[in-house]
């Protein structure tokens, strides 16, 4: 069979008017869905850094619930007339430090919605592939890890991908960030896999995948200095004295020890 | 005149004929895409660390497969030749970013667990090589069964793959932790410790699985390479 040049250039263009509007199509007719589903991950992954999901939770409602969520710029100020949740963590990144909002959620008592039980941070960075993210809770003495959680766009599986696993993430609970002094030295992940209990400040590796976890080193290490003005606030917030000393100050005082306030917050979560 | 009228009196061939038959049959065993034609082994390797993302990959693929098998061969003699494996690619293509569009929608978990991989479907031989080699000479109908057969040859060989590699590399099967359940924990039990076999959660875990049911399989049907 023969085909004129004429045919063959019609027949490539009505494929691609065809084939293009049926991608439009699926593209416009499932965004909102999309966007849904994108939404709830977040959501799902804020909360998953302070609890675990038994089937069927609704994930919506214990978020609006627990979650109260405001903006800081990098001095720590409050920004008002921004949605956290809208705060786009990567296009942010693209910006200088200085310039960026950086959201906060705070994960509050079921009972008093007053009382904050976790700061929950977002992160951001660079693994070895492409960009990885993830929320970091911090319990209310801003010193202890009570959880976190990583994500990735494009880690290798089986390797660094092994980041978005619980197993790995949980080897950050209960580590901390400053040391006995106050000085802020981050927890960091090891080079290969020892599986030895370690001090405060580290987290064993994952062998083979040692740029991702330098990347998460990195994605921690910057995003809590980016929050400190932010931190330091709350601290000295909680550490003024109060007009009327209320009944719990030994939660909110500060304690760099973290032994008490560890205490009542691993109680609250296990109900 | 006489011949048409023969033609027409000879009875249509049944819709589950033999012939038919042995086209969704044959890829699954004697003609397997992976452990027979060797192809597809890129996504079979990457995708196949645990039991949930092997089943929707394999799922995606075999809609692929057929919804592609199936325009091309109704299309098949519209198509000009020159320009035939475009349209083939574009097809897929197009298909394979519907179906990742209906998964980000629908399955955002699982999407983000095959990234890449979903995409990665368009250059999978199996989608081309079955265009190419079957749909653009056969009619619609067998070629949505070949599609179909050789999309569940497909699924069943990284199922397998899968299966064993999450069992070994992870101690679960979709998810649910067998060895734990059984009483064998990975820190051991009354001596009797089951340690994960990093081995099969690596790419090379792949290969190996593959590599013995390709020789199981051998043995079985006395297959040799000529």
């Amino acid at each position: 069979m023969k085909q004129s040049n004429s045919y063959i250039i019609g027949f490539a263009i009505a494929c691609t008017v065809v084939l293009g509007a049926m991608l439009s199509l699926a593209a416009v007719g499932l965004r909102e869905r999309q966007a849904e589903a994108r939404d709830l991950d977040t959501k799902k992954q804020i909360l998953g850094a302070v609890m675990t999901f038994k089937e069927g939770d609704d994930i919506k409602a214990i978020y609006a619930k627990r979650i109260k969520s405001l903006v800081v710029d990098a001095n720590g100020d409050e920004k008002q007339g921004v949605i956290a949740e809208k705060v786009d963590i990567g296009k942010n990144y693209k910006l200088s430090p200085e310039a960026r909002e950086y959201p906060v959620f705070q994960f509050v008592s079921e009972s008093n919605p007053n009382e904050v039980e976790a700061y929950i941070l977002p992160i951001y960075g660079n693994g070895l592939w492409d960009r990885i993210w993830g929320y970091l809770a911090l319990s209310p003495d801003l010193n202890t890890i009570k959880g976190i959680v990583f994500d990735h766009k494009a880690e290798t599986p089986g390797l660094g991908a092994r980041i978005a696993d619980k197993e790995i993430q949980e080897r950050y609970v209960n580590k901390k960030l400053y040391d006995k002094s106050g000085n802020f030295v981050s927890v960091t992940m090891l080079k290969s896999e020892i599986g030895n209990t370690l001090d405060d400040h580290k987290v064993d590796g994952m062998s083979g995948a040692t740029m991702t976890a330098n990347g998460v080193n990195r994605m921690i290490q910057n995003y809590v200095s980016y929050y400190q003005p932010y931190l330091n606030k709350i601290r000295a917030k909680a550490n003024t004295p109060k007009e009327v000393p209320s009944m719990d100050s030994e939660k909110i005082n500060i304690d760099t020890t973290g032994v008490v306030v560890d205490t009542t917050v691993t109680n609250k979560t296990s109900e | 005149m006489a011949e048409t009228t023969i033609a027409k009196v000879k009875p249509s061939e049944p819709l589950l004929s033999k012939r038919r038959k042995a086209l969704v049959n044959d890829p699954l065993n004697s003609n397997n895409p992976i452990t027979i034609q060797v192809l597809g082994i890129c996504s079979a390797l990457a995708v196949t660390t645990k039991m949930e993302p092997t089943f929707v990959m394999a799922i995606a693929v075999t809609v692929v497969l057929t919804a592609s098998n199936f325009i091309i061969s109704v299309i098949r003699n519209l198509i000009p030749t020159r320009i035939r494996i475009i349209v083939q690619l574009a097809v897929i293509a197009t298909l394979v970013a519907v179906v990742d569009q209906v998964l980000k929608a629908y399955f955002y978990d699982v999407s983000k667990l095959l990234s890449v991989f979903v995409g990665l479907i368009i250059t999978n031989c199996i989608v081309m090589g079955r265009l190419e080699a079957y749909a653009m000479g056969n009619k619609p109908y067998d070629s949505v069964l070949d599609g179909l057969g050789n999309g569940l040859g497909y699924a069943w060989i990284i199922l397998t793959v899968a299966f064993f590699r999450e069992l070994f590399g992870s101690g679960a099967v979709f998810g649910f932790k067998v060895f734990e359940a059984i009483g064998i924990s990975q820190t051991g039990w009354t001596g009797a410790a089951f340690p994960t076999n990093g081995l099969m959660t690596s790419p090379v875990g792949a290969f190996i699985i593959l590599g013995i049911i390709i020789w199981v399989q051998r043995y079985f049907n006395k297959y040799t390479e000529h």
